[in-house]
């Protein structure tokens, strides 16, 4: 079964928890700058979004990529392969929702890989704001809705 | 179906892969003018960093992945087309009969009319070849001259000075990057190379390149001279349309090409560096020669070419560059459009420098120094046209709250 995350910020009261445990569980420290999920602070509105790559079915930092570092795994993840990636930041311009990110520590970009299938933003999350589903349950759907809103020239991905 | 690509660069890969998803049973066939495996331009500034080796700049990394999706690979060039009889002929001979073509020859790199630019030790650096002979003569401590300090220019001067030579780089236009950002961007970028050791001379032309006992001798407008051990040329290119004359494929800069990248020949296509197509922000056709360009035409192109009617609604123009720890890069109307408003922040001695452009409270061009994160959502907004509402005085006084802006907009937080 294939599963996505689903983020209902709704639900999401800004502790950034799923910041510290994403910036922790891949580069070894807590450091939200470094995380792979961000989490925005409306506080004006108070609302709260937490975000990141929503794996798309055609991906357009995966086409732009010029050396094949970006694949899909057999869950449908865009992963990053560190050992082909030269920093060239390609798909951090090509990825219209911003969600590849350069980390200039390494000089290779990040992305969201789902901890290979095991998520340590969910596990961190209070509130399950952030929920690791079946792609089959109706929360995908919402997410499809808010990847739409925020799909940028739709034309590529047909 | 047969469906023939020429062309083995990102646009033609991308094309082939596209096809064989699209069908499973048409024979499909790259057909390239060099000799190597599908490679892309852009990996070479890292091959000559020695950050990869060759096998690095390989579109794609698994040896078999072409054999394995059915897609025959074979060097030759295409020498001339005969759109009537649908059929290619080939410059070693031979012919190539196609039912769908695609013409994904990219580009080359133009030599402007300099005297000396045929010496031994002046290399463009736009194939793996070449980058063989640059790797070969720009040793650590060497002089070498760069001629052209645009966007690919700078990737390459980046990729020189990791290699560690003494560098000058000669630009005829008035800053670097002219076609990607303004003064105040490029001033920067400039500032931090000649911080970094560069030379870099704007303003600049060569005038003249002569052949000296062991070494080269560089000429320039200003007067002065400069001696290089290799002279690395980056002064433009131009579309690779010469094979086309008299085929009833139209061309201009570049191939023409409708919205859905059909030439104006039947059954053939065009896609990447070889295409002008539709620009997003200008509404123009024009050619855009740039990886993500080249992608999303290979891959729309093969739709169209499948049967799947699929539109080009037309290309962002966008780069990204780096030089050694600055990360700059451009997104569509970056120099504005007519009538809009704009907003920009500039910290000159920290490097950092931001410049959105408007169209009524929709995005159109953004410039960044020093700015990296979320930096794609620029180009989300701009093709998305995603109205900005009250964002867009947020971000008029603070434009760094991009991503902020796009996220609440997206969200319904207006
Ligand atoms: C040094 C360098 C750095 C770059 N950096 C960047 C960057 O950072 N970002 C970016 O966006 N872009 C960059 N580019 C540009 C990018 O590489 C091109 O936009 C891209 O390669 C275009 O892809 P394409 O498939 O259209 O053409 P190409 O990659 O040029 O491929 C064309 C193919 O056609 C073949 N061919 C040519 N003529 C014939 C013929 N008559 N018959 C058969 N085959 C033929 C060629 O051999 C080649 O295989 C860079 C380019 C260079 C050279």
């Amino acid at each position: 079964m294939q599963k996505a995350l689903v983020i209902d910020p709704v639900k999401c009261t800004g502790c950034k928890q799923c910041e510290l445990a994403c910036s922790y569980v891949k580069e070894g420290e807590f450091n939200p700058a470094k995380s792979r999920i961000r989490v925005f602070d409306f506080h004006q509105d108070a609302r709260f979004v937490p975000y990141t790559c929503t794996q798309c079915a055609e991906a357009w930092c995966q086409s732009a990529c010029p050396v094949d570092a970006i694949t899909t795994n057999e869950r449908g993840v865009k992963e990053v392969h560190d050992a082909l990636c030269v920093g060239c930041k390609v798909c951090t311009i090509a990825c219209p929702f911003g969600t590849v990110n350069y980390n200039a520590s390494t000089g290779k970009v990040i992305k969201c890989d789902e901890c290979g299938g095991d998520p340590a933003c969910v596990k961190a999350c209070p509130t399950q704001a952030i929920v690791y589903v079946d792609v089959e349950q109706a929360g995908f759907e919402k997410m499809k809705h808010w990847a739409k809103r925020t799909d940028a020239g739709a034309q590529a991905s047909h | 179906m047969h469906h023939v690509i020429l062309g083995a660069g990102p646009a033609g890969v991308l094309a082939a892969e596209t096809l064989r998803k699209q069908d499973t049973n048409a024979k499909i066939t790259i057909l390239g003018a060099e000799d190597e495996p599908p490679y892309s331009r852009m990996a070479i500034p890292y091959l000559l960093s020695g950050q990869i080796d060759e096998e690095g700049t390989y579109l794609r990394q698994d040896a078999g992945h072409y054999k394995n999706h059915g897609i025959e690979v074979t060097r030759a060039r295409a020498g001339a087309l005969d759109a009537k009889h649908k059929k290619i002929a080939l410059e070693d001979g031979g012919e190539v009969q196609y039912d769908r073509l695609l013409i994904a020859t990219g580009a080359s790199p133009v030599r402007p009319p300099v005297e000396g630019l045929d010496l031994p030790g002046v290399h463009s650096c736009w194939t793996l070849e070449d980058a063989r002979a640059i790797l070969d003569l720009a040793q650590k401590g060497d002089h070498v001259v760069l001629m052209g300090a645009g966007f690919i220019g700078s990737i390459i001067l980046e990729a020189l000075v990791s290699r560690g030579v003494k560098l000058s780089a000669v630009e005829k236009e008035d800053r670097m990057v002219p076609r990607m950002m303004d003064q105040t961007a490029s001033g920067m970028l400039k500032r931090w190379w000649e911080e970094h050791g560069v030379n870099v001379l704007t303003g600049t032309q060569i005038k003249q390149i002569t052949r000296g006992e062991d070494r080269l001798d560089v000429s320039l407008s200003s007067g002065k001279s400069l001696r290089a051990k290799l002279v690395v040329v980056a002064a433009g290119v131009a579309s690779n349309t010469g094979f086309l004359k008299g085929s009833g494929v139209d061309t201009d800069a570049g191939v023409k090409v409708d919205g859905f990248l059909r030439t104006s020949a039947n059954h053939v296509y065009a896609a990447g560096d070889v295409a002008q197509a539709k620009d997003f922000s200008t509404g123009e056709f024009s050619v855009l020669a740039i990886q993500p360009v080249a992608a999303d035409h290979g891959r729309i192109a093969a739709q169209n070419m499948a049967g799947r009617e699929t539109p080009h609604r037309g290309s962002l123009n966008m780069n990204v560059l780096a030089a050694l720890g600055l990360v700059s890069s451009s997104f569509g109307a970056w120099d504005g459009i007519k009538g809009g408003d704009n907003a920009a922040m500039c910290d000159a001695d920290a490097y950092r420098y931001l410049r959105l452009e408007f169209d009524g409270d929709r995005l159109a061009g953004v410039q960044a120094v020093g700015f990296t994160d979320h930096i794609g959502v620029a180009r989300g907004l701009i093709e998305t046209k995603l109205r900005l509402g009250r964002w867009k005085d947020v971000l008029m006084k603070s434009p760094e709250r991009l991503a902020e802006a796009y996220v609440a907009c997206a969200q319904g937080i207006r």
